[in-house]
């Protein structure tokens, strides 16, 4: 573990009712936040079926999308969240060892 | 969704409609009071309004021009269409009038962005006149969807979110109209073929469900190999419900931009490419007028060319509404004869429009000064609008489109394009005869007597006997200009090749500019000659010197006959005088001898008496 303290994480991931491309994301970044960043983050789940306005509102046009609201900047991840690495990085979080 | 489907039957007429569906809704009623009525059913007006266009399934007009027209209509209502073509091909001006056709017609529509952001697509049409951020907030709807650039792509998704979005939007404007644009952008963003595919049909059934008038445009080389080819959305070619491809190809320098419906689900439609221009208004694709228009409208009325002379060769001028060639080698006076027609047109009082594509027209007009045609005045009051073509530039059917939209913006009666031969100037051979054909089929619908001149190419001019444009087949009278070489100098000719419907002179005539106008004068032809300028003025000039000198010689005879009958008569006279003093001087001389005699005898006998002879007597008796 790393001395140094992580901010906080504020996620909020868009999906689309249970298309298996937003269960799969689902399931990919509850197992990710799990292992890294457990403790130190928060997570939103929309589904776009039921509040299509919020899915405009943030211009979320591709389901699943992951929007990492906190630390900034604000960073967008399209897709079932499975290359993990890509995702790390995109969210800035460091592997543990 | 019923109450989405369930909107366009909501009476249209009761809003403000253009002109056209106006007029379109009235033929229908029209129709409807001869043909046994139906029952009226949210239905039967949509397929009411389509069954005088021949086809079966209902349409929903693009308002682009041209377009409605080869399609029968428009884009198919309720179903998708798919429009391909390469960059720059005008797609996204395609779908954008098709919406902002569709919010003028009160229906609304949406308008989602792959490629440019919904701020930036406002901004660019600002130009067409289209103000979309007037209608922005009502009647159009973005949906920015352009991916951004720092976006990271993490494994497989779908559109549902999407069309989440949109369905809310369509709720909430009751919108009917709908374009992805770039659809190809998002695509690209999919993982494999596979996803693709999945998301093309997902979303093709939402559209399907939602019974939207669609139009996806997609980026594609525009002919049917390539787009269907290694193109992951080549499948959605036949998917969709019609299929149109736009290309955009450079031939020799020229741009060329042609439309092709590939295929267009339970209807006739022009199969052929169609030429289009991306003009000052949007699209404008150029069709040849069909087969099922009614013809227009023609007069007696005759409007005159300018020039007294030709008028009664043509008996009374051209007829109004006709298209007159003007052809000729360079320097046969086409200008000017084209320039008297637009003085005598807009001493009328006819709105004019000269387009030059030789000179500027401040040139035309002082070379026309010249020749006594004064233009200037008309220029002045708006009668008369010079249009120097040499500062257009592009394809022939960019010129027809420009000289279109000028003449209507001018209210032209009487057009005059000077020469119309620069349309199949390099680049242009394919096309050019087309766009000649179709310039004189609007000028004829429209009333617009067009006068347009032709250059002949040494080349190919007595060969067949026709222009490169072959429109000396299509104008209605075909002026000839020529040179008659003769003596050392060169004289303009003029003959009427055709004037259909009109009894006209088969003489050549001369024609002759001076500065006080343009006249026309009879060639000298006598004893197989056929003189001209110089020869025809000496030849004329010495018949009458001839003729002179006869003259004289006749009087000359006649004086000196008259002299010598006086002569004569006076020697009669003196003759008659002496022979009357002859007379006299005879009847004098009877007398004086008889008198001598008289006396003689008198005397004698008298002697006698006195001599008393009588012998003598005797002998003398």
């Amino acid at each position: 573990m790393s001395e140094r303290r992580k901010p906080a994480f504020k996620l909020c991931l868009y999906i689309a009712d249970h298309t298996p491309n937003s269960d799969e994301a689902r399931s990919n970044l509850t197992a990710l936040c799990a292992r890294h960043l457990a403790g130190r983050h928060e997570i939103e789940i929309v589904d776009v079926l039921l509040h299509p306005e919020r899915a405009l509102q943030s211009g979320v046009l591709m389901t699943p999308t992951l929007i990492k609201l906190l630390p900034l900047p604000e960073r967008r991840l399209v897709g079932t969240l499975g290359r993990t690495e890509a995702v790390m990085l995109a969210l800035g979080i460091e592997a543990l060892e | 969704m019923k109450q989405v489907s369930s909107r366009p039957t909501r009476s249209r007429s009761a809003k403000q409609i253009p002109a056209r569906v106006a007029r379109r809704v009235a033929q229908e009623k029209k129709g409807a009071l001869g043909a046994p009525r139906k029952k009226a059913s949210p239905t039967s007006r949509s397929t009411s309004r389509t069954s005088s266009k021949n086809s079966g399934i209902a349409k929903e007009p693009t308002g682009i021009i041209g377009f409605d027209e080869i399609t029968g209509g428009g884009l198919p209502r309720g179903r998708s269409t798919l429009l391909v073509g390469g960059p720059g091909s005008g797609k996204t001006i395609f779908a954008m009038q098709f919406l902002v056709n569709g919010a003028r017609e009160s229906e609304a529509g949406i308008l989602v962005a792959f490629e440019e952001s919904p701020d930036r697509l406002v901004a660019n049409f600002k130009g067409f006149g289209w103000n979309l951020a007037g209608l922005r907030n009502s009647a159009i709807t973005f949906v920015d969807a352009h991916p951004s650039s720092e976006l990271v792509q993490t494994g497989d998704f779908d559109l549902e979110g999407m069309l989440a979005v949109l369905g809310a939007q369509i709720r909430r404007t009751g919108a009917r109209r709908i374009v992805f644009d770039a659809i190809d952008i998002m695509l690209a963003l999919l993982p494999d073929h596979a996803a693709r595919r999945r998301e093309i049909y997902r979303l093709h059934d939402w559209l399907l469900e939602h019974k939207l008038t669609a139009l996806i445009t997609a980026k594609g080389l525009g002919d049917e190999s390539s787009a269907t080819g290694k193109d992951s959305f080549g499948f959605m070619q036949f998917m969709v419900d019609c299929a149109v491809i736009l290309s955009h190809r450079v031939i020799l320098g020229v741009s060329q931009r042609n439309l092709r419906v590939q295929k267009y689900r339970g209807s006739s439609f022009s199969e052929d490419e169609a030429p289009f221009v991306i003009g000052a208004k949007g699209f404008d694709v150029a069709i040849s007028r069909s087969l099922g228009r009614g013809d227009a409208d023609v007069t007696v009325e005759r409007v005159s060319s300018g020039v007294e002379r030709l008028d009664t060769m043509l008996g009374g001028g051209y007829y109004r509404g006709a298209s007159v060639l003007i052809t000729g080698f360079p320097g046969t006076a086409k200008t000017t004869l084209s320039g008297a027609f637009a003085e005598a047109a807009c001493r009328r009082g006819e709105r004019t429009v000269f387009v030059s594509f030789d000179s500027d027209g401040t040139e035309v007009v002082r070379n026309l000064t010249s020749v006594g045609i004064r233009l200037n005045r008309f220029i002045r009051n708006g009668l008369l609008r010079m249009v120097s073509a040499r500062t257009i530039t592009g394809s022939a059917e960019t010129l027809m489109v420009r000289i279109k939209a000028i003449a209507r913006d001018q209210q032209a009666r009487c057009l005059i394009i000077d020469p119309i031969s620069t349309l199949s100037k390099a680049g242009n051979e394919l096309t050019a005869h087309g766009v000649a054909e179709r310039l004189i089929d609007w000028t004829k619908a429209d009333g617009i007597t067009l006068v347009c001149t032709s250059l002949l190419d040494e080349m190919a001019s007595q060969a067949n006997g026709g222009t490169p444009l072959q429109i000396s087949t299509l104008a209605d009278t075909w002026i000839h200009l020529n040179y008659l070489v003769q003596a050392g100098e060169r004289n303009r000719g003029m003959s009427i090749v055709k004037s259909r419907g009109t009894a006209h002179s088969n003489q050549v005539r001369e024609l002759i500019l001076s500065d006080t106008g343009v006249t026309l004068a009879d060639i000298y032809t006598a004893g197989g000659e056929v003189l001209m300028g110089t020869l025809r003025w000496e030849k004329e000039s010495a018949e009458q010197v001839a003729n002179e000198v006869a003259v004289v010689a006749g009087e000359l005879k006649r004086v000196s006959l008259d002299a010598e009958e006086a002569v004569l008569e006076v020697r009669a006279k003196s003759l008659q005088t002496e022979l009357a003093a002859k007379k006299v001087e005879k009847t004098l001389l009877s007398r004086t001898t008889e008198s001598r005699d008289k006396a003689l005898t008198r005397g004698r006998i008298r002697m006698g008496e006195l001599r008393g002879a009588d012998v003598a007597i005797k002998e003398r008796k």
